[in-house]
């Protein structure tokens, strides 16, 4: 409460000063060419019905003030024109063609995706995205990031106005490079996502089983966020977009560290993990990938997403390889994580479930044992 | 029913009594008056919603609910005030106001007409019931896009057969109006005679007729997809999950004008009875309204321009889109053209009706700059879309229905209602509702996507000033029942002809209208019709 009414205070205190400049009236120029023409387009089409509007609502307006009763007004009785009817039938047909002739040039550039030098696959999957970059073999998972998804928790006690890019942050920001044509191509493994970062110029749905095209030049380095803009379930609103535009140098550089960091994952799961080591790297596994439905406390969202603190697939020994098999495979509405998480990583969590809330199992799983489940391909 | 039509004979208006009055009726008054009360009991229901919606966006964070539960509050508001609050509310009036209005002495099909109301609460009972099942209400949009649609839990089929209900009931609602027009006019009122109200039902019902099918059929292959392994949707099975969004938007965009269209004839009502001059153009009103209804099938993918479809069709559906703007521009054009030169005086009906015609073009000029395809794609499915459809259907369908029922309450009660609240209802109304929905424009314009629980901090300023406004018209509209009750229990007697200006069949029985009405069909004049 005391939060309403310190923002009531300021509402009615700034609004004259500080709020008009920093509040966003308008759409966003953006950073690409087409960026530019799409915002010249809505200034055009804003400022042709404004136009419109204050000549039909000035008309509308001087007679309500003016053929009034009260003023002594006497009815008219005609009740049609020809002439002009026909006037107000043409003269919107031509302000509509010429607007429709920019759009359509507009529409045309937009539309071709040729020669452009960097294609990324971005895939839409409840609620994250994953961007392979098709040219380098790089595929990075991008996520909200934890501290958006802590302060997000309803009641989590935590004021999200102290946190700048609240539900806009995510844990690994597509990289590309600036002044270079890029095609991202968009789909979606599950439910129909969509792709946005307004300062890109266009939004285009991920649709599973198709795959869009599209194409932006960024000309200026900069970190741009979006959101998912078609709703997708319960996490719709958690699934940003950032697009962290950078120098040639920078992003080959950042090429080299991706693949460097594929080995190193390749590498760790031949590693022998401690129980403390599990528990550590598996929370943070957890927090990242498991906590939105399965819920901190491993309880879960009755009729929803089953809770693991006290579950048949948990605790039983026997269950164990199940265990492994729904977090790399999935099953029904639970996303599979194989791709995603390295064999270290699948392993400190499962460890971590079967250890944390009380499931006290102290069963230790290996990355060996990930990598030979991975094996049995039909579960 | 022949048994009470014995022991009343005494009485001359032979009106059934108690509970059989309302379940049993074949009146077209009486089922009007039940379809007004649904649809005001449904407009507070998913006005309820409502403000669950804007108090969970007062402020960034969540407070009250989870966002499944608030996805399903967004997916049910809309179902709720689409088929539960503003339909039946327009189905409400032509039931009572065609055959006042073409010298008819009931609906041509008075027993279907009693079915199609009474499916309305079961069909309701179905969906709102969803709420309270495992796994909660369905939560993917009152578009129901598969796959998501596909993972709503129990509610599912409940939701699915809701739909059916609720086509079944519109299309009989629809096919009484058609066969009522064409079969039970006065003699000597030609088609060119009716009211625009008329007229714009007609048009309406073909709509239906032609448009629910399409949906019944969409939302069975949805019901087949999920339980009997079919692939109708489903890419993994070989389906197209955008196929279901041409079939749906093939329904979905002529619903927006079986919103709309009635609305248009409503005001084509009001604004020439209190300019005290005939309705402008009342030919090209005609033909206008049929230009939209035809053109509203040509137009469905505009609501699919981010899907990739190809070049070709973007630049079709864009053209056909935009061309929607001129027969919408000759009926702004009409309504001033009628004020023009007029001796106009404003009471409520005349307040709302001159509201309307400006907030439902505001509503109109987002829409033209919605219909340009590369633009769209900045603006699709963000807040400036919830402005753009809030404007033409709120400050747009339902002020026209609080128009019509100003207008026409004193023709329905016997008495006139109290015009200082009345007054105070619409500005109170007027003044929210545009608090409410104009900073949703900039709130789509800055980025900020629909159908989010949470948002950034960026949209925090702009999300709580709609909020007030939301709040502050949800209470106004408990004035609004407070107006109604007062007035159908007493006040100033009303004339038959209730407003000076008013012309048309309508006004030609006494007030209130006595349970039966043109008995004998009226011998019509031309000076009595409302564009005589």
């Amino acid at each position: 409460m005391k939060l309403i009414y310190q923002k009531l205070l300021s509402l009615l205190l700034l609004l004259p000063f500080s709020a008009i400049a920093e509040w966003g009236l308008n759409m966003t120029q953006g950073v690409t060419p087409i960026s530019k023409e799409i915002y010249d387009m809505h200034m055009l089409t804003l400022w042709v019905v404004t136009i419109i509007g204050v000549l039909v609502f000035g008309v509308m307006f001087w007679s309500i003030f003016h053929h009034r009763k009260s003023k002594g007004a006497k009815a008219a009785k005609f009740s049609h024109s020809t002439t002009v009817e026909i006037i107000w039938t043409i003269v919107p047909t031509i302000i509509i063609i010429s607007l429709a002739v920019p759009a359509t040039g507009l529409l045309i550039r937009m539309d071709d995706t040729s020669e452009a030098k960097i294609t990324i696959k971005a895939t839409g999957i409840q609620w994250k995205w994953k961007y392979d970059y098709l040219d380098e073999d790089i595929t990075l998972y991008s996520s909200l990031d934890a501290k958006s998804q802590e302060v997000a928790q309803r009641d989590s006690g935590q004021n999200p106005m102290e946190h700048e890019n609240y539900l806009l942050d995510v844990d690994e920001p597509l990289v590309v490079p600036v002044n270079t044509k890029l095609r991202i191509l968009t789909t979606a493994e599950d439910v129909i996502h969509a792709w946005w970062v307004p300062e890109l110029g266009w939004k285009r749905d991920a649709i599973p089983g198709f795959i869009n095209d599209n194409w932006a030049i960024i000309e200026e380095p900069g970190t741009y966020r979006g959101n998912c803009t078609e709703i997708c379930g319960k996490g719709h609103g958690y699934m940003p977009i950032v697009v962290k535009a950078v120098s040639m140098e920078e992003y080959e550089a950042w090429v080299d560290d991706r693949k460097a960091l594929k080995l190193a994952a390749l590498e760790s799961q031949n590693k022998t993990l401690t129980m403390d080591e599990s528990m550590a790297e598996g929370e943070k596994v957890y927090k990242k990938q498991c906590l939105m439905c399965h819920q901190a406390n491993g309880e879960g969202v009755p009729g929803a997403f089953p809770a693991l603190a006290g579950s048949e697939i948990a605790l039983k020994k026997e269950n164990t390889l199940e265990h492994l098999y729904r977090i790399i495979y999935g099953k029904n509405l639970m996303p599979k994580f194989g791709d995603q998480l390295t064999d270290l990583e699948i392993a400190a969590v499962t460890t971590y479930e079967r250890n944390a809330w009380g499931n006290n199992t102290g069963d230790l799983i290996q990355p060996k044992e990930v990598a030979e489940a991975r094996k049995n391909q039909t579960k | 029913m022949s048994t009470i039509a014995k022991d009343t004979h005494h009485d001359h208006e032979h009106k059934p009594t108690g509970l059989k009055r309302w379940f049993f009726s074949t009146n077209h008054k009486d089922i009007g008056t039940l379809y007004l009360i649904f649809a005001l009991t449904m407009f507070f229901v998913g006005g309820a919603m409502a403000m669950i919606i804007r108090a969970e966006l007062f402020q960034p964070g969540l407070q009250f609910v989870d966002p499944q539960f608030y996805n399903s509050m967004v997916t049910i508001h809309a179902l709720v005030m689409i088929f539960g609050a503003v339909m039946p509310a327009g189905v409400g009036l032509a039931n009572w106001m065609i055959p006042l209005m073409i010298g008819a002495p009931d609906m041509a099909l008075p027993r279907m007409n009693n079915m199609s109301f009474w499916i309305l609460p079961f069909a309701f009972a179905l969906l709102l019931s969803t709420i309270f099942m495992q796994g909660g209400g369905p939560a993917g949009g009152w578009t129901m896009y598969p796959p998501l649609v596909l993972q709503t839990g129990d509610a599912f089929p409940f939701l699915i057969f809701a739909v059916h209900f609720l086509g079944v009931s519109s299309i009989m609602g629809a096919i009484n109006i058609i066969a009522t027009v064409f079969n039970m006019r006065a003699p000597g009122m030609s088609l060119m005679q009716m009211p625009l109200f008329v007229w714009t039902w007609v048009i309406t019902s073909f709509l239906l007729i032609a448009s629910l099918p399409v949906l019944a059929g969409a939302v069975t292959m949805l019901l087949t997809d999920k339980y009997f392994g079919t692939s109708f949707f489903s890419a993994a099975g070989g389906g197209d999950p955008v196929l279901f969004q041409h079939i749906f938007w093939f329904f979905g965009h002529p619903e927006v004008y079986i919103l709309a269209l009635p609305a248009f004839g409503i005001v084509s009502s009001i604004i020439p009875t209190f300019s005290r001059k005939p309705l402008f153009g009342y030919a090209s009103m005609v033909y206008a309204t049929a230009s939209i209804a035809i053109l509203s099938f040509f137009v469905w993918a505009h609501h699919m321009f981010t899907v990739g479809l190809p070049i070709k069709g973007e630049l079709f559906f864009m053209y056909a889109t935009m061309l929607i703007a001129v027969p919408t521009g000759v009926k702004v054009f009409n309504w001033m053209a009628t004020m023009w030169k007029g001796s106009m005086t404003f009471e409520t009906p005349m307040l709302f009706a001159v509201a309307f015609v400006i907030l439902f073009t505001i509503g109109g000029f987002s829409g033209l700059m919605l219909g340009i395809t590369p633009v769209d794609f900045q603006y699709h499915d963000t807040y400036f879309v919830v402005a753009h459809f809030h404007y033409v259907l709120l400050t747009g369908a339902v002020f026209a229905l609080m128009a019509a029922v100003y207008y026409w309450l004193p023709k329905w009660t016997g008495h006139m209602y109290d015009e200082r609240l009345g007054k105070i209802h619409f500005w109170l109304s007027a003044i929210s509702a545009n608090v409410l929905f104009f900073p949703q424009h900039f709130l789509g314009l800055a980025g900020m996507p629909r159908r989010i629980p949470d948002y950034n901090i960026q949209f925090a300023d702009f999300n709580m000033i709609s909020s007030i406004g939301g709040f502050a018209y949800g209470l106004t509209q408990l004035l609004f029942i407070y107006i109604v009750i007062k007035c159908a229990l007493g006040g100033k007697k009303a004339k038959s002809v209730s407003w000076e200006g008013a012309r048309g069949l309508e006004w030609t029985v006494p007030s209130p209208a006595p349970f039966h009405t043109f008995e004998t069909p009226p011998k019509i004049r031309k000076e009595m019709l409302e564009n005589g």
